[in-house]
């Protein structure tokens, strides 16, 4: 075909692009994904059976406040990386400030347990579970952000998948929080951190594949 | 601000807000861009350049939601046309990297260049009497024949003449100077 033609093909029947338009799909996204991580904890694991009094707790909260933070600094992440030439520039520093607040957090209460109660407190009593329970809650929300970005533009394909990996394996334990009941900062520090670390991992190995265009 | 940036931008807003003509334009000028851009890395009698055009254009299109209209038109374009690029040589196994350049290299050749070649010859004008500016201009841009020039200008043909000829010279001379 020849060029002329075809740019008189691809500009009949011109519909309006809203400014939002990029944003709103990740956000759409983001949602139907933790809807349906949502599903899948509550029939495959259950919330954890005293939350009725967890949402009075201090720890429930910090839990919250950090996978929440995460996938929201996570989100802008996305959006940025979803953009020609986009790499997420300062956006990173947010990922990394509420990651390393809550390195802080996990470290200062570590170093005022006493030495012999430090492994119980860093490991809980399900350490070994959580970090399968969150990679695979996190596998809806990603597949939906992945689908998101794939009608986006995304140039530089491990950081993006490495990006939509972060957020959402964020909301997965984000998710995973309403069934786990462990409550040191230490523990969530290293096990939650480490399993949106893994699904950023997976993301980053799966971008160039899922997200080509 | 870069005046093809400034036009292709409006053109690209006009294009996001439904206007079709707009949008046919802005992708007709990439066309261009694309052709000149391209074909100086494939060979400009590549056969699979026009192919490469169409593939970013169409790419241009579907994904113009993912530009973002508080951002610069020329880096967006210049970032899918590199993408495309890129993968075009991924494709090929051509090469695997793409030599350093950058956004001027799509948008520097052609139009960039003669739009900033009107304004520096426009503000050069202007610096000269009124009747050089005017001979030179009806008759070395809009190129009028010396009689029309001076029947439209009101001045006879021989003041023309010499408009012309000491507004060339005083141009020569100050473009001298700004050039070292």
């Amino acid at each position: 075909m020849r060029t002329e033609e075809l740019i008189q093909q691809l500009s009949q029947d011109l519909k309006p692009t809203p400014a939002g338009a990029a944003t709103g799909r990740l956000a759409v996204a983001f949602g139907a994904g933790a809807v349906l991580a949502l599903t899948g904890m509550l029939l495959l694991i259950g919330t954890r059976p005293d939350l009725a009094d967890a949402v009075r707790s201090g720890p429930f909260w910090m839990k919250a406040a950090y996978t929440a933070g995460l996938a929201a600094t996570g989100f802008v992440v996305v959006e940025r990386v979803s953009r020609p030439g986009g790499a997420g520039g300062k956006a990173w520093l947010l990922v990394a400030a509420v990651a390393a607040l809550a390195l802080l957090l996990g470290g200062i209460e570590l170093w005022s347990t006493a030495p012999t109660a430090r492994a119980e407190t860093w490991l809980g009593r399900s350490w070994d579970l959580c970090l399968p329970r969150i990679v695979g809650l996190s596998a809806p929300v990603f597949l939906a952000v992945i689908w998101a970005m794939r009608a986006l533009a995304p140039t530089r394909l491990h950081l993006a998948g490495f990006a939509a990996g972060i957020a959402a394996g964020a909301v997965g334990a984000t998710v995973y929080g309403l069934a786990c009941d462990e409550s040191a900062a230490a523990f969530m520090a290293t096990w939650y951190s480490l399993a949106i670390l893994a699904v950023g991992a997976i993301g980053a190995l799966l971008g160039p594949r899922l997200l080509r265009w | 601000m870069n005046p093809v940036e400034i036009r292709l931008k409006s053109l690209m807003l006009r294009g996001l807000d439904g206007d079709a003509k707009a949008h046919s334009v802005l992708l007709d000028a990439l066309a261009r861009l694309l052709r000149g851009y391209y074909g100086r890395r494939l060979g400009a009698d590549a056969p699979d350049l026009e192919d490469l055009v169409q593939e970013t254009l169409i790419a241009v299109h579907t994904r113009r939601a993912s530009y973002d209209r508080a951002q610069p038109f020329t880096a967006w374009a210049y970032a899918v046309a590199r993408y495309k690029l890129i993968d075009h040589y991924r494709r090929r196994k051509l090469r695997a990297t793409l030599p350093l350049d950058d956004a001027d290299d799509l948008f520097y050749e052609g139009e960039a260049h003669a739009a900033m070649a009107a304004r520096d010859l426009n503000r050069m004008l202007g610096e000269l009497p009124a009747k050089q500016h005017q001979a030179i201009r009806y008759t070395r841009i809009e190129g009028l024949s010396v009689a029309e020039a001076a029947a439209r200008s009101g001045l006879s043909e021989a003041s023309v003449k010499v408009g012309v000829h000491r507004g060339l010279k005083t141009l020569m001379a100050r473009f001298r100077k700004d050039v070292p």
